[in-house]
């Protein structure tokens, strides 16, 4: 048994920390949160001549073919560097809905300039409050062209396109809902930014007025594809959701040990220590339930949907508790806008709910363990 | 990335598995996978008994102590073999609770310190279960600061002589031999001032009392030396040195690999399935199916914890650290596992007869043993301690007893 990652996927890991250390230091994330930027394009084409964006794309399609194993460890990565780039929804949402859904001349058009970085793409799904639900879809499709309003849309103000959910039936069933590709760049398509708690990662309306849309997949089949893709980005985001959690745990053990209070380091105290310990458990039970996802979503195994729904929980808690528990073991410094403690605990809890927020996660995880018990 | 068996992993299994379906008790097997917390009984047949022969066909057979050495009673298996024999033991392992701290504590500092001739004599009857050893570390004085014990022990010519009292000994009642620190200079400062001996249960001076828990139940001991006489020659490492060799028998305990620790999740998640609540099945409620997730990721999270330390094992490597929050996040788990499933059936949750109480009363028992959990092997607190201290590498408590000779450190709070 091997329940972990290879010797060549480790070396992977440390080559995107390495690389991410040099050209995503906390200087460069505080360009976008600063609004200097609305992310990093420098960082972007970096990524993409490493091969990053394109790690789990076929070779056929211009990527570098490796796999999600691969993909998971840059992703850890790029959640501990708070990357201000739109990795997630480019290559977990798009990229992946394009892989499963999409037609030989859709792949050929799209993945390559993922793989490139000439094209960023976002899934848009939400449509005002509340959690994924087909019935929540209120975007039209009909002949050809979208109406409608989707929000919130991550990364849509910098998409080149974006993979829409959208009602083609009314029946009431979940065969209701199709999906489309549409170039936001096209005629019909109004993009609006919003502001957002996580100030290094963009949020936008989108309005559609007859915006032409090509479908992707078969018609009604879309919220299948939606869920399966949410399963794969849930494992994807737990990833970068541990490496956020493993660096402000590291931060906040750093500052324990240099800060002196009433004559000693704090982390000499058991009320700081304890609160430490707490951390480390949160990260290290949210990182054994990640390395399942990996299993399941790079073997396409049956627990896949199971194995996802427990990372994203996991990891949501854990970067949750070690974001909130680092400013305070740091204390007033931890809550000036200077300390970067705040650009962990913004992305903790924005990243919670992006892909539909935990009550949501708990509710399916339960239900998957209840058709696997009943099977 | 796999769960897949070396082919010299998957030989072994087989043969494990094989002898395993050859050999064990099955008349008890049902008994024994329902009995999945707590303490095990078995109707009609004496748990003892049926434990001490399972060890003796399985050392007859050379599938006892798999990671001892071969001349005392073991296998010279390697650790992941250890951890398949495990997984492959199933519900028969639990027949294994009476021999833990002898085969995991007690045996391993045998090893380390005694000499070759006892090392013959006491150890294969210890791994075959015909001897069984219990450990006398903790005392009323000295729970999480073990070092602050008092037992005495003074040097008579050859022999010593003990006095004092220890307390949570598991099966002191059943033991033929224990593993005990004492106390040999009071004079110096508490750490090096202890000796670390071993003897007969039976010798004379010897008293066993059981303690009645808070939950009822009676499961540790108190026990009382009264001039009982040690030999010199069944000491373990140098007078004085106990400190030392204390740490060789706790370092040795790393048996919470691949034995899984109970949660009360499955339990729990069973109980919901089958329970109605007022508006309809507690599983599709939605507060229900909230908590249950968040237990859910926990006990999964333990369990992948778990797996990961077996891959380092099965690469040859050591486990890291992440296995010392195993008992931290299972004791306050099942503690809150057992109040809401008890929550759950309103005002007859506090029911706790078999015939009146929900799944015969399993987690109102949950429920009174577990602040036990929490405290025995290492409170919460001191699991923390060490998971700040050896895993995150944070500075140690200020002790201030540290220099102090140990006759001179207080021994009362109010007076």
């Amino acid at each position: 048994m091997n329940f972990d990652f290879s010797d060549e996927q480790k070396q992977m890991r440390d080559e995107a920390r390495k690389f991410l250390s040099e050209q995503c230091p906390p200087k460069a994330v505080r360009e976008v949160l600063d609004g200097k930027a609305p992310y990093d394009k420098s960082l972007w084409k970096g990524l993409a001549e490493m091969g990053f964006l394109g790690v789990a794309i076929p070779e056929q399609f211009g990527g570098a073919g490796a796999g999600h194993l691969e993909l998971c460890v840059i992703a850890e990565e790029m959640g501990r560097a708070l990357a201000p780039v739109p990795f997630s929804s480019t290559v977990y949402l798009a990229a992946e809905a394009i892989l499963i859904a999409g037609s030989d001349a859709q792949k050929q058009k799209w993945l390559p300039k993922i793989a490139s970085g000439d094209a960023i793409g976002t899934l848009a799904l939400f449509e005002g409050k509340g959690n994924p639900s087909p019935k929540a879809v209120k975007v039209t499709a009909n002949g050809g062209v979208l109406n409608g309003v989707k929000k919130p849309v991550a990364d849509g103000a910098i998409a080149d396109f974006a993979v829409v959910a959208a009602r083609t039936g009314s029946s009431g069933r979940e065969s209701d809902i199709s999906l489309f590709i549409v170039d936001l760049k096209g005629a019909g398509v109004e993009v609006k930014p919003l502001t957002n708690i996580d100030l290094t990662r963009g949020q936008a309306e989108i309005t559609f007025k007859d915006a032409k849309a090509e479908p992707l997949g078969a018609a009604g089949e879309g919220w299948s594809v939606i869920t399966q893709v949410l399963d794969r980005a849930a494992v994807l985001t737990a990833f970068e959701q541990v490496g956020g959690a493993d660096r402000a745990l590291e931060m906040g053990r750093d500052y324990a040990l240099d800060r002196i209070a009433f004559g000693r380091p704090i982390g000499s105290f058991q009320a700081v220590k304890h609160m430490l310990a707490d951390m480390y458990v949160s990260a290290t039970l949210a990182r054994s339930n990640c390395y399942y996802g990996a299993w399941a979503l790079s073997t396409n195994a049956g627990e896949l949907p199971e194995a996802a729904a427990a990372a994203r929980i996991s990891a949501t808690q854990a970067f949750q508790h070690c974001a909130k528990n680092n400013i305070q073991v740091h204390g007033g410094m931890g809550f000036t806008w200077e300390f970067d403690c705040h650009m962990y605990y913004r992305r903790a809890n924005a990243v919670a709910l992006g892909l539909g927020s935990l009550s949501y996660w708990e509710d399916a995880l339960i239900d998957r363990m209840r058709k696997k018990n009943a099977a | 990335m796999n769960f897949d068996d070396t082919p010299q992993e998957a030989a072994f299994r087989a043969e494990a598995k094989a002898w395993i379906a050859a050999n064990a008790p099955k008349q008890y097997e049902d008994e024994l996978r329902k009995a999945s917390l707590g303490r095990v009984a078995l109707k009609g047949a004496n748990i003892l008994e049926v434990a001490k022969a399972w060890q003796k066909k399985k050392a007859d057979a050379g599938w006892a102590c798999l990671h001892w050495p071969k001349e005392y009673g073991g296998r010279g298996a390697s650790p992941i073999e250890r951890v398949i024999w495990q997984q492959e033991e199933g519900p028969f392992g639990r027949l294994s609770s009476m021999f833990i701290i002898g085969h995991g504590m007690c045996g391993p500092t045998m090893m380390a310190f005694a000499g070759e001739e006892q090392k013959r004599k006491y150890l294969p009857p210890l791994a075959s279960g015909e001897k069984i050893w219990c450990q006398l570390f903790s005392e009323p004085a000295g729970g999480s600061d073990v070092a602050g014990l008092r037992t005495r022990a003074e040097k008579h010519g050859d022999e010593w002589v003990i006095n004092g009292q220890k307390i949570w000994t598991s099966g002191a009642h059943y033991s033929d031999y224990g593993i005990l620190l004492t106390r040999t200079d009071p004079d110096v400062a508490k750490h090096k001032g202890l000796t670390m001996f071993f003897l007969d249960m039976k010798s004379p001076g010897v008293e066993v009392r059981p303690i009645k828990q808070a939950s009822g139940a009676s499961d540790f001991n108190e026990v009382y030396f009264t001039d009982v006489r040690i030999p010199d020659t069944q000491r373990l490492g140098n007078v004085n040195d106990g400190w030392n060799v204390s740490l060789t028998t706790l370092m040795n305990e790393r048996m919470s690999i691949g034995a899984g620790v109970a949660t009360g999740f499955p339990e729990l998640f069973d109980f919901c399935n089958s329970l109605m609540l007022e508006d309809g099945p507690a599983i599709e409620n939605r507060a229900v199916r909230s908590k249950l997730a968040n237990w859910a990721v926990k006990a999964s999270g333990l369990k992948y914890t778990s797996m990961r330390a077996i891959s380092a094992l099965s690469r040859g490597e050591r486990p890291g650290p992440e296995n010392s929050i195993g008992k931290l996040v299972a004791g306050s788990m099942i503690q809150d596992v057992a109040t809401y499933a008890l929550d759950l059936q309103g005002a007859a949750g506090a029911l706790s007869g078999p015939e009146d109480a929900e799944v015969a009363g399993k987690f109102q028992a949950m429920l009174l043993r577990a602040p036990g959990t929490r405290v025995e092997g290492g409170t919460d607190e001191i699991m923390r301690n060490i998971i700040a201290e050896r895993v995150l590498g944070l500075p140690g408590d200020i002790r201030v007893d540290k220099d102090v000779p140990f006759n001179k450190i207080p021994t009362k709070g109010r007076a």
